[in-house]
């Protein structure tokens, strides 16, 4: 394997960590609530934005995560409250509306609690570049990598043995035989928001020391991890890990070996191929409705 | 003359035959009813007689062409209607407007025409308003030309649904259990309807679980049970085939168990009673 | 001939067009006309996304990709090549109709969430064209566009703009009330309703679901074109996500199969910015604030519900209901 494909792979993998777990935050809120949360990419920010704050102000790292992340749960909780809990059962569009709105909001409100500048964090452990296979790579990416894999890993003990995570699990597949059951459906589309903001916000902090942050880097990311989230299947946690991870060496090798100008429109372009030839992606659902 | 061939037509969801090896022959001008269990695929086949569901396998073949695979609106355009168990009425519009859509196919404008409002479309917009309106007495509807779809009841609703198929001019129609939900004096009603749509000479086809609906108006009855033909033949034969006593009431009762007899000779009297 | 008038399509349009004749009397200088003529192209993208949305019931979050098309188009013809403006605008609507027809039946066949994240996708893949083929459109730069001008005549200056775009508006508005109101618009509307319920009538949902696609496209494009020769430049700036969303808010915000619902979005949503650039610091929380309020509140659009207001509540079951307008 030569050095340079390598470098590319290990890149991309990088990145690819990050779409997942965005695309695991919308997979959480959709099999909820059968809502595409456009503001998905503003938890992102919210959690690179506040531990660069934080930090900036002298807490140590081991403080400042976990403040950031519960800010940003905080806010998928009001988001939920306040924008979405009011349009319950309302329609597609509207939805939408309502979740490109908030992220909008969130947006101008970042502007005014921080600034439109870009804002360098540092990394975690340093960042000497570390050689793998001819290729380097940084210790913050080696973070990314691993950090992802113990959430995914918790998440999958948490859907398979807590209480909760199973109630989440029995909502996403049938809401009303869940409800009959008696679990209480709106505490779930409730946590469901405060996990998602809570993996978003961990994906901002991850990524942040290697891209800068500021007040619209959730934009693309929000929109490259629904790219993400199609490609695996709407839905489908294996799914989000799954296209996340592959639009992200995509991604990463389609710059390297073809052309690095359109870099940012290949997830698009997988997006709608994934849209055109097999819309369940890799492994949603698949098949009609009967009538 | 048969106006519908349906030959070995089969439907599968997955691993399930909803529909299995069915062939039949609905005559032109009849009225022919289609029952069986709950589950025995009578949707299933409706949809697949009407373009909403393609064919796993098998032929349906109309006035002489070959239908299978295509789509709802190429069944429509050879001149088969139809009306849904569960109402597809649109509730965005009016009554009136429900039954105006039906007449799609006589209206159909083009592009340049709607956007342009040539004078030809006015006059066509009035003749298309009257002709609906007409077809709402027909059907029995004439307090609710004027109404808001959404602010009739189910059993007019259903007259709608059957206005709106009309305007289509249809050769062929299949109603979807239009007696569900209608009372005894609603019933009737429908059965005059149907006695009248089939003098004007459409062939009726009718997916029923009311018996005595079926059992009254019917020239032939298809019996279905799990997506296979259990039985078919005039409302007579139908009625005291032990295979369909069986499929409905359970085997004992069929084949004569101590009160089975009795039972099966009320079935028949009460029958009799009701036509 | 009075009762005609007091219909709600024709008195609409009447009404509009008074409008339109009276308002430079309150327009005292160019921003006021910039911001009228803003207002005009908006709604005349918005009556033709009011037709998806509204009437066919379907979603596009990647119109603006449509209008920079139009823009991009007439601007590289015109400017690059030398055409003549007009024939640049009729080339560029046709090949805008074109591609909207290719890419339209594969993206219609798709619903919801996925519709809406194709003609997302749609709209962003355009915009990053159109923001790196710079050799072509002069990149994040953007490009100078001549003058549109026929016969000789060139159209200058936001006078003879505004009387332009508030022309064409009218004829926009025509021409959408008319497809409403024609078997077509019916069977849209009944489409939106039930798609298996038009099917069974006859009604081909992907063929009309696709022409009201390349409808709603071409009265992007020409929105653009007309756009780019007006500014006197392009950027990709009026080609972004945001301006997709800006757009479809602008419709649903109006009223949803409503065209002057249509225009009153257009109307208030492009003004909107316009009053909070005092508080710039604020405008995208009161923005975003506002897409979200009028979606709890107002889920119908601002006409609907002001027309349900006024309309009077008549017991039983005759309430009778006409024409949308």
């Amino acid at each position: 394997m030569s050095a340079q494909f390598m470098q590319y792979l290990l890149t991309g993998i990088t990145v690819g960590a990050i779409y997942a777990l965005v695309a695991l935050g919308f997979s959480i809120i959709f099999n909820a609530s059968d809502v595409i949360n456009f503001a998905q990419g503003e938890f992102v920010m919210i959690g690179g934005m506040a531990t660069m704050s934080l930090i900036a102000a002298g807490l140590p790292y081991g403080l400042a995560i976990p403040l950031a992340v519960a800010a940003a749960a905080l806010v998928g909780l009001a988001l939920e409250k306040f924008a979405v809990e009011p349009a319950r059962g309302a329609s597609v569009v509207t939805l939408i509306i309502i979740t490109i709105g908030a992220s909008i909001f969130l947006r101008g409100l970042a502007t005014l609690v921080w600034d439109k500048n870009l804002h360098a964090v540092r990394p975690f452990t340093g960042d000497a570049p570390i050689a793998i296979a001819g290729a380097t790579i940084l210790p913050q990416s080696l973070w990314v990598i691993g950090v992802t894999l113990a959430i995914v890993l918790a998440l999958s003990w948490f859907f398979g043995r807590t209480l909760l995570g199973k109630a989440m699990l029995a909502t996403s597949h049938n809401r009303l035989a869940a409800q009959l059951v008696g679990i209480n459906v709106r505490m779930v589309l409730f946590m469901s928001f405060g996990l998602s903001a809570a993996l978003g916000a961990v994906a901002g902090i991850l990524i942040a020391p290697i891209t800068t942050t500021s007040y619209d880097v959730g934009v693309m990311l929000g929109l490259k991890g629904f790219a993400a989230a199609i490609l695996g299947g709407l839905g489908s946690g294996l799914g989000a890990v799954v296209g996340g991870i592959v639009l992200g060496v995509a991604e990463t090798m389609s710059a390297g070996y073809v052309s690095s100008a359109y870099k940012d429109a290949i997830a698009f372009v997988i997006m709608l191929a994934v849209l055109f030839f097999l819309p369940s992606g890799l492994f949603g659902k698949r098949g009609g409705d009967r009538v | 003359m048969s106006m519908m061939q349906v030959e070995a037509l089969g439907k599968k969801f997955g691993g399930l035959n909803a529909v299995e090896d069915l062939s039949f022959e609905i005559p032109a001008g009849s009225v022919y009813s289609i029952i069986g269990p709950n589950g025995a695929g009578k949707t299933t086949l409706l949809n697949l007689l009407t373009g909403v569901y393609r064919p796993s396998s098998g032929r349906i073949r109309f006035d002489g062409q070959d239908l299978s695979g295509r789509a709802p609106h190429e069944f429509a355009r050879h001149g088969i209607a139809r009306t849904f168990q569960n109402l597809q009425v649109f509730f965005n519009m009016s009554a009136l407007e429900n039954v105006m859509v039906g007449r799609y196919l006589q209206e159909r404008c083009g592009l340049a025409s709607a956007l342009l409002r040539f004078p030809r479309l006015a006059r066509a917009e009035r003749a298309c308003r009257e002709e609906a309106a007409e077809l709402m007495r027909y059907v029995g509807l004439q307090d609710w030309l004027t109404a808001a779809s959404d602010a009739m009841p189910y059993g007019a609703l259903k007259r709608l649904e059957i206005a709106r198929a009309l305007a289509t001019k249809p050769k062929l129609m299949l109603l979807d259990e239009p007696a569900a939900g209608l009372n005894p004096t609603e019933a009737l009603a429908l059965d005059d309807l149907i006695g009248r749509l089939a003098g004007r000479g459409v062939t009726v086809v009718l997916v029923e679980h009311n018996m005595k609906l079926v059992m009254g108006v019917s020239d032939q009855i298809l019996v279905l049970d799990y997506g296979r033909k259990l039985a078919e033949g005039s409302a007579q034969a139908v009625r005291n085939d032990p295979k369909v006593i069986e499929a409905y009431l359970g085997s004992e009762i069929a084949h004569g168990a101590a009160y089975g007899e009795d039972i099966a000779r009320a079935v028949a009297v009460a029958a009799e009673m009701h036509r | 001939m009075l009762a005609r008038l007091a219909s709600p399509r024709t008195g609409g349009l009447l009404a509009l067009a008074v409008v339109i004749a009276l308002l430079p009397l309150a327009l005292s200088n160019k921003y006021f006309y910039d911001v009228a003529i803003l207002v005009g192209l908006n709604a005349i993208v918005c009556i033709g996304l009011n037709l998806l949305i509204g009437y066919a019931g379907q979603i596009s979050l990647g119109h603006a990709g449509f209008f920079g098309l139009g823009a991009y188009g007439s601007a590289v013809l015109a400017s690059r090549y030398g055409w003549p403006p007009l024939a640049a605008l009729l080339a560029t609507t046709g090949a805008v109709a074109m591609l909207a027809y290719v890419v339209g039946r594969p993206i219609l066949r798709l619903r919801g969430h996925y519709l809406a994240m194709a003609t997302l996708g749609l709209g962003i893949i355009i915009f990053m064209i159109i923001s790196t083929e710079d050799k072509f459109t002069g990149g994040p730069d953007g490009i100078s566009v001549v003058p549109f001008s026929v016969a000789g005549f060139a159209l200058q200056g936001e006078r003879v703009w505004y009387w332009v775009v508030g022309a064409l508006l009218l004829v926009a508005v025509w021409l959408g009330l008319n497809l409403i109101e024609s078997p077509t618009g019916r069977a849209l509307r009944a489409l939106h309703s039930s798609e298996v319920g038009a099917e069974v009538v006859g009604i081909n949902a992907a063929e009309h679901k696709l022409m009201v696609f390349v409808v709603s496209a071409v009265f992007a494009s020409v929105a653009g074109s007309l756009a780019a020769h007006y500014s006197g430049f392009v950027t990709p700036s009026k080609v972004t996500f945001l301006h997709s969303i800006e757009l479809v808010t602008m419709v649903v915000f109006g009223g949803l199969a409503s065209t002057f619902g249509a225009v009153v979005g257009a109307v208030v949503l492009t003004t909107l910015p316009q009053l909070l650039a005092a508080f710039e610091d604020y405008e995208m929380m009161v923005f975003g604030a506002v897409m979200i309020g009028t979606m709890i509140f107002l889920p119908r659009g601002v006409v609907p519900s002001l027309a349900r207001l006024l309309r009077p509540r008549r017991a039983g079951g005759a309430a009778g209901k006409d024409s949308l307008a």
